[in-house]
């Protein structure tokens, strides 16, 4: 955890020593408070008092009370200042980070937790500061300023707050070690709650039609009443921790005087007074000194959240990246090539290989389609274009230069690419469909249109709302998700890449679409290399190259025509899908 | 995926009526609850009692400081009463000087003194007789008989001696003198405290902490178990009312409004009401309460602590409103940022595949920026609301000291009454941040629970106990007929204008269209998930008007696309709500669909369970739902087809296994491959929520119409 603090500023160490300076002055005035209130109680008790020595007790004990109060509020604005410094600066520094991460990064994280590292840890962590911060320096000030007061000063007196401490922590303890493991169960139980409503939600149709309401309601009864018992069990628990405080507290002080009256009694005339004085500052510092051990005990409740927090910061801050940009940022003399030169490939720790040997090359204007069953590697071998992955052996060029080479941005210039699943940013339509940085300028409004129209879109687009000014939710929940897929095809066709990169990008689209699209894409696009991963087999029927791959081998190579002769696979793929008639007629 | 936390202080619309609607509905608890209430109040009663008479036992402590210096006079009064008795000196000054125990010289010394007697003043006197020498004055003194203690004349001389080498000026060295003087007279005049009163107040006081200690955790305990059982009802009450639901009403809201009423505004409203009813009320008392004491104390010391803490809380109300300002501006840019981080994590191979990463950090910049600006603001404004509190209750103190000062020097109240307010005053300011924060949390859960309510309110479909007719499975013959369809989900906007088909039993209908052209309406309208706004559905003969949904649905399977399969084993998930079907039955199932041997190789077999994990593919899934729709064997069949998350190879598996299913039933099928239909007896082609065709694969191809359009599209070459 305490790594994470070095990526505080030179500032905000400035700003914290100031903050520890000013806790120390404040808890020296807070202490002193006590002694000048006794004092005018004891002014007020003696009958010869003047008003003005009461008015200048007053205003000495006031003068202390608005120093207390000035320096926390400025202990208050700078730890405010440095743990809101800090998180922001986490942030940053979080995002910047997974901005980097390849998808192999992405994928050992995962993108949810990702998420919740760079917002809800960073919280925590910033709860740490803002709250901690000040604690983790005024208790054990406050403690050990506090226990010198009444140190030496009264055995007995010293053993019974000692107790009322021991009492307390013991009291808070027990209370956690039984709440706490609860706590992670009741969290779990509620996403239980959640989850079962969500399958009530998401199988509405189905749990109707199979009259099985009763049935979901008793599924989730199960897990309420689960639920409700654990929750209970840990507030009952919890109900016994206030009154256990309190009567402590209210002991505390009484059991000062009780016991002070029995020592005063029993000692000499000339201990008498200075016993009945300990007993004074017992009562007043006897509390602070409660006060500041529970604060103590407070910091090491929030100390473990935070460093599992700052844990999984740094797990992310500390991960190796395995993509390095290159530096070639050069002019290419071919064009649209891509090369594949005996490429294999396999996820870091795993022990089989995706990808297995693969060569082929792939001429400008070009359309390579790459077909086999799920897990067949298609999508992990393009995905070695854009540098997603590295390969682990043999390599990959484009224009023939080795993909590892490139400066990311040149290498992404040159590729449109396109996911499987459509992604849309909440922005316009415009802005989803000329986004980012294709290395030639801001892409012009003509050329969006045109792209949205190659992309078969422009009919919806029309419709919607502001047109190219409509705005697409996050997430694109307001289009459907063939619309989504076309926008995000237009979005690579804005881009005037060399290379196309359909990640089985059609196989969203119904089939007339889908057809329509690739007619008017080939059109537009004469020059262009295209490289297709399809379900279908209607979508790559006419590529010039088609590659069968089966558990991460090529199984064959060649046109639609060949492979149908030569290939056992493809073969299998293409009657499963036409019937044999079909086939012969296309 | 995280949510931007909910605004705290959110409004609820109408208040009070909210509250009253939780307390209305809370009825079964409602003794509980003003049990509870009742013990807060007398909790905070017994708070306003205690302070008083541990300053008792403070003042009982201070008396027994003082040592007796009214019985040291009367002692020593006693012991020279003869000095003042003329009879006495006459008797015993001849003794004296005759006596032989005397030296001369004290008996010279002695004549000396008595001769400057009778011209000293009162004050030379005591010095007079303090000179007498030792030997003499023993003579003269006697002994003194005192709270029924003797104190012999030795006594008594050697405490006048003590006493005249008390230097008056050093108060603290004459005190401990006295711890000098004969035991006989010490134990006389020490201080004595009044011991037996303080053990009494103690045991007093310890009853009233226990009291209050047992009565608060009674009260949080029935609190907390009122709470938590009422949470308990309104999340039973929610899942029920989901499925009373007509399906209309998911279509206009979304599933994560009402997942986060199930769980966070639930949560809220047990939370919130645990802690802030109690707390509202003992604070509510102690706050009257003191008022109340403090005016029948004193009024003009009432006025000055109730001034002096309310300009604290002035400035702390404007603080407060200023803080949650920011922090409705910080909740609001975390949302901002949290949903723009979502967005570039999870398009991350877009952002990198289009250089957009400058453009991403930018904004994250920007929005980080933002959020520090409010975040510092709400932090630091929220951050001074303790150390307000305690200058308040400083600032307050001091005020009562100096105003009680005055008002004891003019002989108006007490000492007493001072120390009674300096508790008062700090009983007073301090339950007014729990109310503040009570009445904030009772906002959370009047806010929380309008939106519970509003969704437990919601319409719910017709009532149909009325409807009498049945139709069993075993007597269903399998004919279906839509006669003059008309159905829009939106009463303005009519899709299905007017559709009519006779199906007869054991037919094969295939519904076909592009994605979006409305494909699930059909299913919709048969299992009377929406109800038709004219014309009628038939099934044998009955009007599906006369059928209860339940009934409708028992004469359907339905299997669709997104496999639906939930958090439970093999066996739960193919049994479902059937509770009269043997492991032998699954296995023909399973077998039939062809997963047998994939549900053998699982950990557990049919114990398996299935969960998010991608250890069970889509695929499977699939066959696991037909497998689910084998064992249901109704007769009529709603089927749509797998997509292409499907690989190619279980593809086949699915279909056959999906051909199984439809023998011997009267089946509707939605088709995504249209191979796959060709010999439906009908296929329905679909267009924007439309039938535009429909008929028989050769008559729609020869038709020329929509449907040949799409089938052709399969496998047209790309011209160039």
């Amino acid at each position: 955890m305490f790594k994470l603090f070095k990526n505080l500023k030179t500032k905000n160490y400035i700003e914290l020593l100031i903050c520890i300076a000013l806790i120390v002055f404040q808890v020296w005035l807070d202490l002193k408070m006590p002694d000048y209130m006794s004092n005018i109680t004891a002014l007020i008790q003696s009958e010869s008092t003047q008003i003005s020595e009461i008015l200048k007790e007053g205003a000495y004990m006031l003068a202390c009370a608005f120093g207390s109060l000035v320096s926390a509020v400025c202990v208050g604005y700078l730890s405010s200042v440095i743990s809101s410094d800090f998180s922001m600066n986490i942030r940053e520094k979080i995002f910047n980070k997974v901005e980097n991460f390849s998808t192999a990064e992405i994928k050992k994280f995962q993108t949810s937790s990702l998420i919740t590292r760079t917002t809800n840890d960073v919280t925590q962590m910033e709860m740490l500061i803002s709250m901690g911060m000040q604690m983790l320096i005024k208790a054990p000030i406050m403690a050990v300023w506090a226990v010198s007061k009444i140190l030496n000063k009264s055995v007995e007196l010293s053993a019974f707050t000692g107790a009322s401490v021991v009492v307390l922590l013991a009291t808070v303890g027990t209370v956690m070690v039984i709440v706490i493991p609860r706590f992670s169960k009741v969290q779990k139980l509620i996403d239980k709650v959640n989850g079962v409503t969500r399958e009530n939600l998401t199988g509405i149709r189905v749990v109707r039609a199979f009259n099985a309401e009763d049935y979901q309601e008793k599924r989730f009864a199960e897990i309420n009443d689960n639920l409700t018992n654990t929750q209970l069990f840990n507030q009952r628990v919890f109900a016994v921790m206030n009154p256990i405080m309190n009567l402590v507290m209210n002991s505390l002080s009484l059991g000062i005087y009780f016991i002070g009256a029995f020592l005063i009694e029993s000692s000499m005339m000339a201990d008498k007074i200075a016993m009945f004085s300990n007993v004074v500052v017992f009562t007043s510092y006897g509390m602070q000194v409660v006060m500041s051990f529970l604060m103590l005990a407070m910091i090491f409740m929030i100390l473990p959240r935070a460093s599992i927090s700052a844990k999984r910061i740094n797990e992310v801050l500390d991960e190796e990246l395995t993509i390095k940009d290159g530096d070639f940022d050069e002019d290419t003399s071919e064009k649209g090539v891509v090369e594949f030169k005996n490429v294999s490939f396999k996820y870091p720790d795993a022990d089989e290989y995706v990808l297995k040997d693969i060569s082929f090359k792939a001429n400008k204007g070009e359309t390579i389609a790459f077909i086999g069953s799920t897990g067949s590697g298609k999508s992990t071998l393009i995905n070695l274009v854009p540098r997603f992955y590295d390969t682990t052996d043999g390599e990959v060029l484009v224009d023939g230069v080795n993909v590892k080479d490139y400066k990311l941005s040149t290498l992404h210039n040159k590729l449109g690419y396109v996911s499987q699943k459509a992604f849309m940013f909440n922005a316009s339509v415009k802005e989803n469909v000329a986004y980012g940085d294709n290395g030639k300028g801001e892409i012009s409004l003509d050329k969006v249109k045109e792209a949205i129209d190659v992309a078969q879109a422009s009919d919806f687009v029309e419709k919607m709302d502001g047109k190219y000014d409509a705005n697409i939710a996050r997430g694109g929940t307001n289009v459907s998700g063939g619309q989504k897929q076309r926008l995000s095809i237009a979005r690579a066709i804005a881009r005037n890449p060399e290379i196309y990169i359909f990640d089985d990008t059609f196989s969203a689209l119904d089939f007339k679409t889908d057809a329509e699209l690739r007619k008017a894409l080939r059109g537009y696009t004469k020059d262009a290399t295209n490289m297709i991963v399809a379900q279908r087999i209607g979508t790559i029927i006419n590529a010039d190259k088609i590659i069968v791959l089966d558990k991460g081998k090529c199984v064959g190579m060649g046109t639609h025509k060949e492979l149908l002769k030569n290939c056992e696979v493809y073969r299998e793929i293409a009657l499963s899908q036409l019937s044999k008639e079909e086939l012969e007629n296309a | 995926m995280p949510r931007p936390g909910r605004m705290p202080a959110e409004k609820a619309n109408d208040f009070p009526k909210a509250i009253k609607r939780v307390l209305k509905s809370m009825k079964k608890w409602h003794y509980i609850v003003i049990a509870s209430v009742f013990l807060a109040a007398l909790g905070s009663i017994i708070s306003l009692v205690a302070p008083n008479r541990i300053s008792d036992i403070a003042t009982a402590i201070q008396k027994g400081l003082v040592p007796k210096t009214e019985k040291l006079s009367e002692i020593m009064e006693g012991a020279m009463a003869g000095f003042e008795d003329q009879e006495y000196m006459g008797r015993t000054m001849p003794e004296i000087m005759t006596s032989t125990d005397i030296s001369d010289d004290d008996k010279a010394k002695f004549q000396e003194v008595m001769a400057s007697m009778t011209a000293a003043s009162d004050e030379e006197k005591t010095s007079l007789i303090s000179s007498i020498p030792d030997s003499i004055f023993i003579k003269l003194i006697q002994d003194v008989n005192i709270d029924g203690t003797t104190i012999s004349k030795e006594d008594s001389l050697s405490t006048i001696k003590i006493l005249s080498s008390i230097n008056i000026d050093n108060q603290e060295e004459a005190i401990a003198k006295f711890d000098s003087l004969p035991k006989s007279v010490y134990n006389v005049v020490k201080p004595q405290m009044d011991l037996t009163y303080i053990k009494k107040l103690a045991i007093f006081l310890v009853a009233l902490y226990l009291i209050s200690a047992l009565f608060s955790f009674i009260q949080h305990y029935a609190l907390s178990t009122v709470s938590n059982r009422f949470a308990q009802t309104l999340r039973k009450d929610i899942s029920i009312k989901i499925n009373k639901l007509p399906l209309r009403y998911f279509d206009t809201h979304e599933m994560g409004d009402v997942l986060s009423r199930v769980t966070n505004d639930v949560d809220a409203i047990s939370m919130h009401l645990n802690n802030s009813l109690a707390a509202l009320v003992s604070a509510i008392t102690l706050f009257v309460g003191s008022v109340i004491m403090m005016f029948y104390t004193n009024g003009i010391m009432a006025i000055t602590a109730i001034l002096a803490s309310v300009i604290g809380f002035a400035g702390m109300i404007l603080i407060l409103a200023k803080s949650q300002k920011y922090f409705n501006q910080k909740q609001k840019e975390l949302g901002n940022l949290n949903g723009h981080i979502e967005e570039i994590y999870s398009g991350h191979n877009i952002v990198k595949a289009y250089n957009g990463e400058e453009t991403a950090y930018k904004e994250f910049n920007r929005l980080n920026k933002n959020l520090y600006n409010c975040n510092q603001k709400s932090q630091f404004l929220s951050g001074l609301m303790p150390s307000m509190m305690s200058f308040i209750g400083n600032f307050g103190f001091v005020a009562v000291c100096i105003v009680g000062a005055i008002l004891v020097i003019n002989n108006v109240i007490e000492f007493g009454v001072i120390i009674a307010f300096i508790i008062y005053v700090r009983l007073f300011t301090s339950p007014l941040t729990q109310i503040a924060q009570g009445m904030n949390g009772l906002q959370a859960t009047a806010a929380a629970s309008e939106r519970v309510f509003e969704f437990l309110d919601e319409e719910e479909m017709p009532n149909e106990d009325a409807l009498d007719k049945k139709l069993a499975v075993e007597d269903a013959k399998g004919n279906i007929e839509f006669k003059h369809v008309k159905f829009g989900y939106d009463k303005s906007r009519t899709i299905i204008k007017d559709f009519s088909i006779d199906v007869k039993s054991g037919q094969k209908i295939a519904i076909v269209g592009p994605t979006g052209a409305g494909k699930t309406t059909l299913v919709n309208l048969l299992m009377k998930f929406y109800d038709i706004d004219e014309g009628d559905i038939i099934i044998d003969g009955i009007s599906t008007k006369e059928l209860k949904r339940e009934n409708i649905h028992r004469l359907f399977t339905m299997v669709l696309q997104d496999t639906w399969l939930f958090d439970g084993t093999v066996r739960e998930n193919i049994k479902f709500n059937r509770d009269d079907i043997s492991d032998e039955e699954i296995w023909n199932a399973l077998k039939v669909v062809g997963v047998d041997h994939y549900v053998k190789t699982l950990p557990g077999g049919l114990n398996a369970k299935l969960d998010d994990s991608e250890s069970v593919s889509n695929g499977q899934k699939q066959l696991l739902t037909i497998a689910r729709g084998m064992i249901e064997d109704a007769p009529f069949l709603i089927l749509d087809e797998a997509t292409s998350n499907v690989d190619t190879r279980t593809e086949e598996l699915v279909q056959k296994a999906m051909d199984k299913l439809t023998i011997g039933r009267t089946s509707f099928i939605i088709a995504h491959r249209l191979s796959t239909i060709k010999n439906a007896d009908i296929i329905l082609v679909m267009r924007e929520g439309n039938i535009v065709e429909q008929g028989s694969h050769d008559e729609l191809i020869a038709k020329n119409g929509f449907y040949a359009e799409l089938y052709n599209s399969q496998f047209s070459k790309v011209t160039e």
